[in-house]
């Protein structure tokens, strides 16, 4: 098992025959990802990849069942496609957009809220690197390779930090349940909150790594969730110990406007509610296998 | 994006809010002239330039003749303002806003902004004006009041209401309150602000409500259907190294130490950075070069982190996913090459291809310090860093 995704689940991809997404379908395809089809407004009708692309997120839901769903749509319009996904019934859509407006995923955000709680769209990204479980399937555009399968579910902002967390982990054999991007942006569609809770209920992850940085209230949150409703031990490290007060570091979510929102005051929060600190982070793939020798 | 408190006030007139009269100036001979048109006794003269707090840093003053708004405004125009905000490096100032005197009866404090909790904008105000919002939300946490914004119906009346009945306004301003603060929010709103702050908003001697001072910063992600607000963009005001990547599609953040960096990817630069001050350094500057990096990008990338004269050693770390190191590895030997980079440069590379990209700097008989891991690369930057101040020292 795993959580969000498997080797079954029916993908479709939003912005499918642009260049793009072209690539990163056919990365997907070839890593053995269930990709059924894709969607591109006026384009309905044609074969491309080898499948089917339709005018409307809703057609490929009703003719191959759809259940997620990959967003490569630029910016103006990647909020629409987003809540084009929601209303077409998709179970689980990855935004890897970089660049949506702040009040435009503020809309999204209220759409979504709209939907009843058990019929309603999980949603991670946008900005994001996406989601993989490891040997089933990829809904991303992260190098397959580097992950192995395993019992740590991983959820973090960074895609290339969270390739280097795989890439250490794999160095010391261990293997990851499923690794969740959830993006640099102000304003996504889970938090580290949502994720440790799928990771908890999952019975294949043992140990959870959240990677965060400064900026936001997402990891203490999520630090108040692990202390009390989690039974399994979760690892943090926190980017950005040397980013100054007001200063965008790269990413559009990733700046202290607020007291608590350094990576210091996150970390000695958390190490209050009991979550473990990766030092440095050299030391992530490490402090991840000292949890799991003392489990 | 940040603009200026003129900028602001002018957007936010277009929305009915009440502003002093004001106007322009790049010369105090022009200040004087302003002062002349605006008439009265008493005129502030208040530098324009990318930051709060510039009352406490002494960059607004207050004038009561002519003779005193030239002298203000010769001794402001062209001077390195530093206020708590501007950090020590300061902002040059190269506009002035010369605005009519106004007769404060008390002081309010009003702002929007998006709550990144909540997920919608937040209104917020107080009835003690003119300090630091931040420093209140620590002394006086009570006095202050937030009323979140529904995203899809917007600001609605009723909260406008209580909002001016909060900061103590009696009945008789309550319409003109009510206009001013959905001005604002609307604003805020039709423009992608991210925040908006009016503070001081003041009642005056006829009991009319006027916004002293304002405050916009915009979501840089929405510029691109905001062509009026781009428009607004002072270069001056910016960091000029940013600018510059920028304008080359590439993102960058300049920052005070002396080891440059080019990294892939926002949370990787951020650990990055973390790693330099852990082993003992400081970092000038980091790149980020994201997904393709071709060797036209790269040389782009190495010129721009160079372009910092603070620069004594450089490093490149790049987690290769759709990359692929020796690609990377190719166009890193060429940005060498054609720069004749004459520096220590400490490369890691991990990812697809990693061993072919490291035999192609090996093979390239260039100086480059290949590191294995995130650790290694920073403590060998730092190592090679102090090498090079100890032999400047020795000289």
């Amino acid at each position: 098992m795993a959580i969000l995704i498997n080797e079954r689940t029916p993908i479709v991809v939003q912005g499918f025959t642009g260049k793009i997404g072209t690539f990163h379908a056919q990365d997907m395809i070839n890593y053995g990802s269930n990709v059924v089809g894709g969607i591109t407004p006026g384009k309905g009708g044609v074969q491309h990849l080898g499948r089917p692309v339709f005018n409307t997120v809703k057609e490929s839901v009703e003719q191959l069942g759809a259940e997620a769903s990959i967003v490569f749509v630029p910016p103006a319009f990647a909020a629409d496609s987003i809540m084009e996904a929601a209303e077409a019934g998709i179970k689980y859509c990855v935004a890897i957009t970089d660049g949506i407006p702040t009040q435009d995923m503020m809309k999204v955000k209220n759409y979504l809220k709209h939907f009843p709680e058990d019929e309603r769209m999980v949603l991670t990204g946008p900005n994001c690197a996406g989601t993989i479980s490891p040997g089933q399937s990829m809904l991303g555009i992260m190098p397959g390779h580097i992950y192995i399968p395993g019992d740590v579910g991983v959820v973090g902002r960074s895609g290339t930090l969270g390739y280097e967390a795989a890439d250490q982990m794999k160095a010391l054999g261990i293997g990851i349940s499923t690794s969740v991007g959830i993006g640099g942006d102000p304003i996504n569609g889970s938090s580290h909150r949502k994720i440790l809770e799928k990771f908890e209920q999952d019975p294949e992850t043992k140990v959870v790594l959240m990677i965060g940085e400064i900026g936001g209230p997402q990891e203490i949150e999520a630090g108040i969730f692990a202390k009390e409703q989690m039974t399994k031990p979760v690892v943090a490290y926190i980017a950005g110990l040397t980013a100054p007060k007001g200063r965008r570091m790269g990413h559009a979510g990733a700046i202290i406007s607020s007291t608590g929102e350094s990576a210091s005051e996150k970390v000695e929060q958390l190490l209050d509610m009991g979550v473990t600190i990766a030092p440095t982070p050299s030391a992530m793939g490490e402090t991840v296998a000292k949890v799991i020798a003392n489990l | 994006m940040d603009i200026h408190e003129y900028q602001a006030k002018n957007i936010l007139a277009g929305y009915g809010v009440k502003i002093a009269e004001g106007g322009l100036a790049y010369s105090p001979e022009q200040a004087t002239q302003r002062a002349r048109d605006i008439g009265g006794n008493v005129w502030a003269v208040k530098a324009q330039i990318h930051s709060g707090a510039r009352g406490k840093a002494g960059a607004i003053k207050i004038c009561k003749t002519p003779d005193e708004v030239f002298t203000a405004a010769d001794e402001l125009l062209g001077k390195n303002i530093v206020t708590h905000q501007t950090g020590p490096q300061g902002k040059v100032c190269s506009r002035l806003y010369i605005e009519a005197g106004t007769d404060i009866v008390r002081e309010l404090y009003l702002s929007f902004l998006i709550d990144r909790e909540h997920e919608r904008i937040v209104m917020i105000g107080s009835s003690e004006g003119g300090m630091d919002i931040e420093e209140m939300a620590e002394s006086d946490p009570e006095a202050i009041i937030k009323i979140y914004i529904e995203p899809a119906i917007g600001l609605q009346d009723f909260q406008a209401r209580a909002m001016a009945f909060s900061l103590g306004l009696p009945a008789g301003m309550l319409s003109q309150a009510v206009k001013l603060i959905e001005g604002c929010y609307r604003a805020l709103r039709d423009t992608d602000a991210s925040m908006l702050e009016v503070n001081p908003l003041v009642v005056n001697g006829h009991d009319e409500l006027i916004a002293l001072d304002a405050k916009m910063d915009f979501d840089d992600n929405a510029l691109f259907r905001r062509q009026n607000i781009s428009e607004l963009r002072d270069k001056s005001q910016e960091d000029a190294r940013e600018m510059a990547a920028a304008d080359r599609g590439l993102s960058y953040v300049g920052l005070d130490g002396d080891i440059g960096c080019m990294i892939n990817g926002a949370g990787l630069a951020m650990a990055t950075m973390d790693m330099i001050k852990l082993a003992g350094g400081e970092p000038a500057n980091f790149l980020d070069v994201g997904g393709g990096a071709s060797p036209e990008r790269t040389e782009k990338a190495f010129r721009l982190v160079l372009a910092d004269d603070n620069v004594k050693v450089m490093l490149v770390n790049i987690f290769a996913g759709i990359n692929r190191c020796d690609w990377i590895a190719e166009g890193v030997v060429q940005a060498v090459k054609k720069i004749d980079l004459h520096m220590p440069l400490i490369v890691r590379l991990s990812g697809t291809h990693v061993e072919e990209g490291r035999e192609i700097i090996a093979k390239s008989g260039l100086p480059i310090i290949m590191a294995e891991t995130l650790a290694d690369a920073a403590e060998k930057a730092v190592v090679a860093r102090n090498e090079i101040v100890a032999t400047a020292q020795g000289e």
